[in-house]
C-alpha cells in the first residue's frame, strides 16, 4: 500500500505552486485594465483590443505560424525517415545518430552561429526560408527521437508478414508501420511545432529583413519593459499551447505524459 | 535486417535523405565555424578572411592551412573578460543545477509516491508549462521581479522592507529564472527514477530497524542515483550556455558565454572570436556528456 503524508502533499503543492503562480499571475494582468501590474483596476479586454491594432505583433504572429507549420512539418517527414534509418544497420551509422543526438544538447548560441555563417558562406538571402531551414534542423532530431523510440517498441513480425507477403515497401510502410507509429509522428510534429514557435536564438542569428517572428518580436518589446500588450500575447499562446495538448491527447487516446516525456 | 546491397529504395531514402540534409545543415556549418574560428579578422565584409578558394587547387588549398592561426584562441587566453565568463557560466550552471536537485527531489519524490490515479494528471501538470514558451515563463518573472511589481508590493505589505529592493539585473533574479525554466527538465529523470523504485526494499528496512531518513540516504538516494545524474546533465549543459535568461534577468556586468559570444557577434562583429569561443564552448561541454554516456552504457 502507498501512503501519501502531508511531506509529500506539502512539497507537491509548493512545487507545482512555484510552476503556476508567476503564469496565473502574467494571465491575470493581462484582463487588467490599468498598466501597472499591482493596481487592479476593474477586469477588461483593453489590451487585447490594443494587440488586435497592433499591425508588427500581428505580422510577427503571422509568420511565427508559418516557420513553425512549414519546418514542424519538414521536420516530422525528415525525423520520421531517420527514426526508420536508426533501426537499420548501416555503414556510418555511429555518425548518423551522433548528429541526430548532438542537435538536443548543442547550446542554441552555437546552433545558430554556425548555421548563420553557413547561409553567409553559400550566399543565401537570409529571412523567412532560412529560419524555416534552422528550425527544420533543430527539430527533425527531436521528432526522430520520437518516433524511434515508438518504432523499437512494436512488433517487427507485422512488417516482415506483410513484406513476405509479397507487399511492396512503400505501400508496407503507408498501410502497416505509419498507422502503427502514427501517434509518435502526431505529437512529434506538435512537438516541432511548439519548438518552432518558441525559439528565439537561433532565429535572431538567421533572420533577415522583412522576417521577425513572435519570439523576436516580444523579445524586443521585453527589453524595452513590461508591457500589458505583451501580457495579452503571451496569454494567447499559452491558451493556443494548452488546446493544442488537450485536442492531442483527446486524439491519441494516450496520456500525453507519455509522449511528452520524450522531450526529456 | 537486409544487406547494403538488397535494401529496398524506401530504406534507402530513409537513410541518405535524413543524413544529406544533417551534413549539409549541421556539420558542415560547424565545420565553418571551425574554420572561421582559425581565421583573421579582417576589416572587409564579411569579416573575416575567405573560406577557402576550391578553384586554386592545390595552391589553394596551401594557402588555406597557411592562413590558420590560433590568434583568436590566444586572445581567448589573454583576455580575463572570456576567461571570466567561462568561469561564470560555469558557476552559474553548477550552483541552479544543485539548487535544482534540492528542490526538485521532494517533488519528484511525492509524485512517485501519489495515488496511481492521479499520477498522470500530476505529471502532466509538471510538464505543462515547459511546452509554454520559454521566453513567456522568463517574462512572467520580469512582471513580478520589477521595481514596482508584485514580489516587492508584497514583502513592503508583510512588512518585511520597508523600500522596494532591486530584484531584476541582479544573479538572484538570473538564479530564479533559470531554477524555476529548468524545474521540470529536474523533476522528469528524477520521478522515472524513482517511480522505477520497488517499495518491498524500504518495508525491508524498516524492518529491519532502519528510521525512515536513513532509509531515504541508503536506499532511496542511491538507487535513484541514474535519475540524479540525468536529471543533472540534462540541466547542466543547455545552462551552461544560457542567452535569453541572464540577457532578461541579468546585469550585463557579468555576462555568462552565451551573451559573451552574441556580443562579440553582433556588437563587435569579431566573428572569429566569436566562432572560437564556440569551439571553446563546445569543448567544455562535451566532456561530462561523453562520460554520462560511457557510463550509462557501462550499467546496461
Amino acid at each position: 500500500m502507498r501512503r501519501f503524508g502531508t511531506v509529500n502533499l506539502t512539497a507537491l503543492a509548493l512545487g507545482l505552486a512555484f510552476l503556476y503562480l508567476p503564469i496565473a499571475i502574467l494571465i491575470i494582468s493581462s484582463f487588467n485594465d490599468s498598466r501597472l501590474v499591482t493596481v487592479w483596476a476593474g477586469a477588461s479586454l483593453r489590451w487585447y483590443r490594443e494587440l488586435l491594432r497592433d499591425e508588427a505583433m500581428l505580422d510577427a504572429a503571422s509568420v511565427s505560424l508559418r516557420v513553425a507549420f512549414l519546418s514542424a512539418s519538414a521536420a516530422t517527414v525528415l525525423g520520421t525517415l531517420a527514426a526508420l534509418a536508426l533501426t537499420q544497420r548501416f555503414r556510418g551509422k555511429l555518425a548518423f545518430s551522433g548528429m541526430i543526438y548532438a542537435p538536443l544538447v548543442m547550446p542554441e548560441v552555437i546552433t545558430g552561429l554556425s548555421l548563420l555563417l553557413l547561409f553567409i558562406a553559400v550566399e543565401i538571402d537570409r529571412g523567412f526560408w532560412t529560419i524555416v531551414i534552422a528550425h527544420t534542423t533543430l527539430t527533425l532530431c527531436f521528432v526522430a527521437v520520437v518516433a524511434q523510440s515508438r518504432l523499437v517498441s512494436f512488433d517487427k513480425s507485422l512488417q516482415e508478414a506483410a513484406m513476405d507477403l509479397g507487399c511492396p515497401p512503400l505501400r508496407t510502410f503507408l498501410l502497416i508501420t505509419l498507422p502503427l507509429i502514427w501517434p509518435a509522428v502526431a505529437s512529434g510534429w506538435m512537438l516541432a511545432f511548439a519548438l518552432s514557435l518558441d525559439d528565439l536564438v537561433i532565429a535572431s542569428f538567421v533572420t533577415g529583413p522583412g522576417a521577425t517572428t513572435l519570439p523576436l518580436r516580444i523579445y524586443s518589446e521585453v527589453r524595452l519593459g513590461v508591457k500589458p500588450e505583451i501580457n495579452a500575447v503571451c496569454t494567447i499562446m499559452i491558451a493556443v499551447v494548452a488546446l493544442g495538448l488537450i485536442a492531442a491527447s483527446l486524439l491519441t487516446k494516450r496520456s500525453p505524459s507519455q509522449s511528452l516525456g520524450a522531450r526529456v | 535486417m537486409n544487406d547494403t546491397q538488397q535494401r529496398d529504395p524506401l530504406t534507402r531514402a530513409a537513410i541518405l535523405v535524413p543524413y544529406a540534409w544533417l551534413i549539409a545543415f549541421f556539420l558542415l556549418p560547424f565545420l565553418i565555424v571551425l574554420k572561421i574560428s582559425f581565421s583573421q579578422t579582417t576589416i572587409a565584409q564579411p569579416p573575416y578572411t575567405p573560406l577557402m578558394d576550391v578553384a586554386a587547387g592545390w595552391e589553394g588549398l596551401k594557402e588555406f592551412f597557411a592562413a590558420l592561426s590560433a590568434e583568436n584562441y590566444a586572445t581567448l587566453l589573454s583576455d580575463s573578460l572570456y576567461v571570466w565568463s567561462y568561469l561564470k557560466s560555469l558557476q552559474v550552471a553548477t550552483i541552479s543545477t544543485i539548487i535544482l536537485l534540492l528542490i526538485a527531489y521532494p517533488v519528484a519524490y511525492a509524485l512517485a509516491r501519489a495515488p496511481r490515479r492521479w499520477q498522470g494528471v500530476l505529471v502532466l501538470l509538471v510538464i505543462l508549462p515547459f511546452w509554454t514558451s520559454f521566453l513567456i515563463r522568463v517574462y512572467a518573472w520580469i512582471n513580478i521581479l520589477q521595481h514596482d511589481g508584485l514580489l516587492n508590493q508584497a514583502l513592503i505589505a508583510l512588512r518585511i522592507i520597508d523600500v522596494p529592493v532591486t530584484w531584476l539585473a541582479t544573479d538572484t533574479a538570473v538564479y530564479l529564472g533559470i531554477v524555476y525554466s529548468y524545474f521540470p527538465f529536474m523533476v522528469l529523470p528524477l520521478f522515472a527514477a524513482l517511480e522505477k523504485m520497488n517499495d518491498t526494499l524500504l518495508e525491508a528496512a524498516a524492518d529491519l530497524g532502519s528510521p525512515p531518513w536513513r532509509t531515504f540516504f541508503q536506499v532511496t538516494v542511491p538507487l535513484s542515483l541514474p535519475g540524479i545524474a540525468a536529471g543533472s546533465l540534462l540541466c547542466f549543459i543547455p545552462i551552461v550556455g544560457e542567452f535569453v535568461i541572464p540577457d532578461l534577468l541579468g546585469s550585463s556586468s557579468t555576462a555568462m558565454i552565451g551573451q559573451t559570444l552574441w556580443i562579440e557577434f553582433f556588437g563587435n562583429r569579431d566573428w572569429p572570436v566569436a566562432s572560437a569561443l564556440a569551439v571553446v564552448l563546445l569543448a567544455v561541454l562535451v566532456p561530462p556528456v561523453l562520460i554520462y554516456r560511457r557510463r550509462e552504457a557501462g550499467a546496461r
